[in-house]
């Protein structure tokens, strides 16, 4: 595939890997965040950080939707889907398995007769709501700004089409949001030993580079927007290595291929006249974060499922075992998790960094659980 | 959830394209994005066009990447 399988090049990556040897201070450590999750798979899906020096780490960040909804706003999906048999509720795949309150799921509630569907565009929730008036369709939407626009296309095309069956219970999240957060909630020895992130590329081609500006003044550390091929990672390390040996704290595009400086103008307008900014809104593993959060706007507010179905979020706790709020804050890795692989595994996960595809726990068990066996050559002893 | 694909277009009615990603053919809306011309590669998300990759800015990357043009430079004289 054109635009993949060049960025995906081993002598490529050998050859930008051996530039961060040579450039790597041995007198120090580096730690950087990666915020995506998409990141953190690609990571461990092509064995980057075996590629790595020692003395750096890389801490996997917050920036996976389905990780950071709280068990409470997803209670309210399952509990709307259940309670209401008019109600057809509808989201994208990856929420389905992410076990809520009292183990329930998406899938186990649409067991148990809730209608709950999975769509892969919101252009089909329109579609939906036109072909059956005598329903009500239910968009649980969730995401950072990538997903946050086609949201926002569904609901103007909505009001377009004159649908009055149709809502969103809107759970957009945002970016630069998180990462104050990260560097203001997350533990102290995070924070210090944090020297810069890897900015999430597809977030970007939406907010564009500019849009880090505010938390590199803020925080002093630097931003370096990837894309999301081996090499493109590999790159972000090296410029980040960089800018930390020169005592730089700059925004650098290094996916600009796809991200402009400005973002998606069009995208933006239409998310800003759609939805407003929450006061605050809880996140699991970061806690309750102001103005980190959108819902519909005051002139959309037909659309907004919590106001039509008078829903009150209630705040609920995660599994006692589970470490994904300390993971989410980049305290923990998965293995720190003790029922990491063990209790909880894809088939059965406990915590919602195990179901996402962009989880870090999800990402450890598919790629990296057996990396620190030590392997031998020799026969077993008979 | 932010999992994006890049995507040729090979055609655009309106404000919806078909784009070809690694043979399978899929209608992608052009909602976000006006400035598409049949031929350009764009980053796909859940059926919606977010960004239209510049040819010339990916190429230069990967001249940088590989190092091409580093030693192109170091072949130079001063």
């Amino acid at each position: 595939m054109r635009y993949v399988d060049e960025f995906r090049d081993p002598k490529t990556a050998k050859a930008i890997a051996a530039r961060i040897h040579r450039d790597v201070d041995p007198n120090r450590d580096y730690a950087f965040m990666e915020f995506c999750g998409g990141h953190t798979h690609a990571l461990c899906r092509f064995g980057l950080e075996d590629l790595l020096p020692d003395n750096i780490s890389m801490i996997h960040g917050p920036g996976c939707p389905v990780c950071v909804l709280p068990v409470g706003r997803l209670d309210l999906a399952i509990e709307l889907a259940l309670s209401r048999p008019e109600v057809t509720l509808l989201t994208y795949g990856d929420m389905m398995r992410v076990p809520g309150g009292n183990g329930a799921s998406l899938l186990s509630a649409k067991a148990r007769g809730g209608d709950i569907r999975m769509i892969y565009s919101t252009t089909q929730a329109v579609d939906l709501a036109r072909d059956n008036p005598d329903r009500e369709i239910v968009l649980f939407a969730i995401g950072f700004e990538t997903t946050t626009p086609p949201t926002a296309a569904a609901v103007k095309a909505a009001r377009a089409a004159g649908l009055n069956n149709f809502t969103v219970l809107c759970n957009h999240v945002l970016t630069p949001a998180a990462i104050d957060a990260i560097m203001t909630t997350g533990s102290e020895q995070t924070r210090a030993r944090l020297d810069g992130f890897i900015g999430p590329g597809h977030v970007s081609t939406i907010i564009g580079a500019e849009a880090y500006q505010g938390a590199v003044d803020k925080w002093g550390k630097p931003i370096v927007i990837a894309g999301f091929e081996p090499n493109d990672l590999l790159n972000a390390v090296h410029r980040l290595v960089n800018q930390v040996n020169r005592g730089g704290a700059q925004v650098e595009n290094a996916f600009a291929r796809a991200v402009r400086p400005g973002g998606n103008a069009v995208a933006q307008a239409l998310c800003e006249e759609v939805f407003s900014l929450r006061d605050s809104f809880e996140w699991r593993g970061l806690g309750t974060i102001p103005a980190s959060a959108l819902r519909l706007s005051d002139g959309y507010q037909e659309f907004d499922a919590e106001q039509r179905f008078a829903l009150t979020y209630t705040s609920k706790p995660d599994h006692k075992a589970c470490a994904c709020a300390e993971i989410l804050r980049g305290e923990k890795s998965p293995v720190d998790c003790k029922v990491f692989a063990r209790a909880c595994t894809p088939e059965h996960p406990i915590g919602s960094c195990m179901v996402s595809p962009e989880g870090a726990c999800a990402a450890y068990y598919l790629y990296g659980r057996y990396r620190d066996i030590k392997r031998t050559n020799e026969p077993a002893a008979a | 959830m932010c999992l994006a694909l890049p995507a040729e277009v090979i055609a655009i009615s309106g404000e919806v394209a078909t784009v070809d990603l690694d043979g399978v053919q899929t209608p992608v809306s052009l909602a976000f994005l006006k400035d598409v011309t049949i031929g350009d590669y764009v980053v796909v998300h859940v059926g919606y066009a977010l960004s239209r990759i510049d040819a010339e800015t990916a190429a230069e990357q990967l001249a940088i990447m590989s190092g091409a043009e580093i030693q192109a430079h170091e072949g130079e004289p001063a």
